[in-house]
């Protein structure tokens, strides 16, 4: 009787894997590079969903997905085109969970995504030009636009009654295109901007670059740069030699350090970053502890998100195949339907399942507009006895 | 009143940090030059060798921190500084026995070792990132700042500041006490006249008994205590992060070869030429100008004669021009 108990149990078993797949999503981050301090918390966050996914069992019957990660360098558009290459031809995935930085995830969209069939959805690049980019429906992001941010960033500052900004962003897609947005928004409402000037990330010394900005004047300096890089040289020399006191930061540069490297120097300074409050923040932040990494690192929840949305999109297609699933993506995405927050995947493969509908809100209240970009969700923070806190939602 | 602002603007956004950040380059400057008139080629590793350095010495700082060892205003690095360079010499010597060795008894070209400078580039890149990690990190306590831009208004009742950080002016102070022992070593004592003789003609040197294995192990002695000086000091005055190193080596070469590869007065010459060169021909001059000049004449503009994109075009336009009129360098060095 145990033979034939452990017997049919194996068929049974036998039987269930015939059917599932390994599906491989690549995971295209700057492990090197720019980014390289938040990449590692972004590729924990995707596996995270990956992971919770196949210990459900419950996607394309019971199929495993797994991670493939590849280094896209944030920087160096060629190295990013080559591996996610090798991605896609010699490791066969079935989706791209990536890239990070604006520039290198639309050459890997032109070069490798497109010409291949393959759906990419993207965390955190954020440059309005990506919005127009030629994608055959495949390019999605979790991250919202900057145009978006613009806008924000207007009202803010508005609100605080400023009148003149100057502004210092970071040479590269990101960088021109928000600060561009920004000053386009500020410019339309009457503002002024003494001076929009880049910085080169990673440089030595940003003496030169803060001598000019003090020269232009302004009421405040807004930073569109990366915490990590040349963003924050420059606040620091603007605050030594006293040339700006009050300082705009945008999502790039939002961290933690800020309180631990400035802290109270920056009482009177406000900023922004993506965030909601909703409850999947919260939740995707306690799984993210348990898992033993830092769920409140920059693009982490989104990450999450991206990786979620394409492996929900193929419960709803019924196939792991990008040119079947890349039409779902919306669907799973928005309403109507029931709200899945982290930690409920399997639930949402069940109801898939069963031919229902789900509104993915995941960790950062995704809502896919236009080209398939979140519509952008914002915490505006204000620097309070050296510590930032969030004062409102956008 | 409105001409010391001019100055006092000048002298805060300009003068300081300039002198400082050319008083940076120098260190790491003297280092490539060393190694290349003694070794005889570019060492790339050398900006990595300053990042390795430094990492061990935010290690020791941490470790005295948490012993309680302080230096009161100053900052605790620089009792940590002697046990870093001593360690990261010994990394530097087993290299050198290790790899470099090697192609030296081969004879190897200039070329050749300078690939292998790059391989030890990425070795020491890795180890550095495997040991510290990729982060950005503060290591510097005690007083920050000697004069804050705040306190001198207000001392003053001008209405520009005046920022020194002790940082900057530990840096400058530092850079002319190593510079003055260095060139004290090579022209007065037995080790450094040979290690000149060395670099001037290697088979005479030869000939005349000077041993050249005890010459390359000063040398690299030297060499990684000069990269871990820089380094440290680099990172007190701005923050330590790895990748900024690697970075570094680009401004750090241009120093060099503008003043003469091979030349430590070049170096020197170098260092601040490029700083100055990048900081000065980038500045806005609209705030010095509105001081000086009467008010009618103020100018609308930022009175900017490149955008600060262009700071690292002027630093390469002028080693172009300099290598154009004086291949060996300003202060003639060896002939590449």
């Amino acid at each position: 009787m145990k033979k034939l108990l452990a017997a049919t149990a194996a068929t049974a078993l036998l039987a269930g894997f015939a059917n599932a797949d390994e599906i491989k999503i690549g995971v295209i981050l700057g492990f090197t590079g720019p980014l390289e301090s938040i990449t590692p918390a972004m590729a924990a966050g995707a596996e995270l969903a990956m992971k919770e996914v196949t210990d459900s069992a419950k996607l394309l019957d019971g199929s495993t997905v797994t991670s493939i990660r590849a280094d896209s360098t944030c920087v160096d558009a060629a190295a990013a085109t080559a591996a996610a290459d090798r991605l896609v031809t010699s490791d066969k995935i079935n989706a791209i969970m990536g890239a990070d930085c604006s520039g290198v995830t639309g050459a890997i969209l032109a070069n490798v995504a497109v010409p291949n069939g393959i759906v990419m959805i993207s965390p955190s690049a954020t440059s309005p030009a990506l919005s127009t980019a030629e994608d055959n429906g495949l390019f999605f992001r979790t991250a919202p636009s900057d145009a978006r941010q613009g806008e924000v960033v207007r009202d803010i500052l508005k609100e605080h009654g400023v009148k003149s900004i100057a502004i210092t962003y970071t040479n590269n897609d990101y960088g021109k295109g928000l600060a561009e947005a920004i000053q386009r928004n500020w410019e339309e409402s009457g503002g002024t901007v003494t001076l929009s000037a880049a910085h080169e990330d990673g440089k030595a010394d940003y003496s030169a670059e803060v001598g000019a900005l003090a020269s232009a004047g302004g009421e405040v300096l807004v930073v569109a740069g990366y915490i990590d890089q040349g963003g924050s040289g420059i606040v620091r020399a603007a605050l030594d030699t006293g040339a700006f006191d009050k300082f705009y930061f945008p999502d790039g540069m939002v961290g933690e350090k800020l309180n631990t490297n400035f802290g109270a120097e920056l009482n009177g300074s406000m900023g922004d970053y993506p965030g909601t409050d909703s409850p999947g923040a919260a939740k995707f932040q306690e799984m993210a502890s348990a898992a033993g990494f830092d769920g409140t690192s920059a693009f982490a929840p989104e990450s999450y998100d991206a990786a979620a949305l394409i492996m929900l999109a193929m419960e709803a297609a019924r196939s792991p195949l990008s040119g079947d699933f890349k039409d779902k993506v919306m669907d799973v995405a928005n309403a109507p339907g029931e709200k899945i927050y982290p930690g409920e995947l399997a639930k949402a493969l069940q109801i898939l399942d069963e031919g229902g509908d789900v509104d993915y809100e995941g960790a950062s209240a995704v809502e896919l507009i236009g080209p398939g970009e979140s519509k952008g969700n914002y915490r505006e923070i204000e620097f309070i006895d050296g510590q930032y806190e969030t004062v409102k939602y956008h | 009143m409105d001409f010391l602002n001019a100055v006092v603007a000048l002298t805060n956004f300009v003068l300081i940090p300039a002198t400082a950040y050319g008083a940076q380059l120098a260190l790491g400057a003297l280092g490539v030059t060393l190694i290349y008139g003694i070794l005889r080629f570019s060492n790339f590793a050398h900006g990595d060798t300053m990042a390795f350095g430094t990492a061990l010495v935010i290690l020791i700082t941490w470790a005295m921190q948490d012993r309680g060892i302080q230096l009161g205003p100053l900052p605790t690095a620089l009792l940590a500084l002697p046990f870093g360079i001593v360690l990261t010499a010994g990394f530097v010597l087993a290299t050198d026995r290790a790899v470099y060795r090697f192609y030296r008894k081969q004879k190897a070209a200039p070329v050749i070792l300078v690939i292998v400078s790059m391989g030890v580039m990425f070795i020491m890149n890795g180890l550095t990132r495997f040991i510290i990690g990729v982060g950005d990190i503060r290591f510097d306590d005690g007083e920050r700042f000697l004069v804050t831009a705040g306190g001198f208004k207000r001392a003053t009742g001008l209405a520009e500041g005046l920022a020194f950080r002790s940082t900057q002016a530990l840096t400058i102070v530092t850079a002319v006490i190593v510079v003055a022992l260095l060139f004290w070593f090579l022209n007065r004592t037995r080790t450094g006249k040979s290690m000149r003789a060395f670099s001037d003609n290697e088979d005479l040197a030869l000939l005349s008994g000077i041993n050249p294995e005890r010459v390359v192990t000063v040398t690299w002695i030297i060499a990684a205590g000069l990269a871990t000086i820089a380094g440290t000091l680099y990172g007190l005055d701005k923050s330590f992060k790895a990748f900024n190193y690697f970075q570094l080596l680009l401004p750090i070469f241009a120093s060099a070869i503008v003043g003469g590869l091979g030349n430590p007065l070049g170096a020197i010459a170098g260092g601040f030429l490029i700083a100055y060169s990048e900081v000065g021909f980038t500045y806005a001059w609209k705030k010095v100008a509105s001081y000086i000049l009467p008010e009618s004449l103020a100018p609308d503009g930022l009175v900017q004669l490149l955008s600060t994109d262009y700071k690292f075009a002027v630093s390469f336009a002028i080693l172009i021009v300099v290598l154009l009129f004086k291949p060996t360098g300003l202060f003639k060095g060896k002939a590449v």
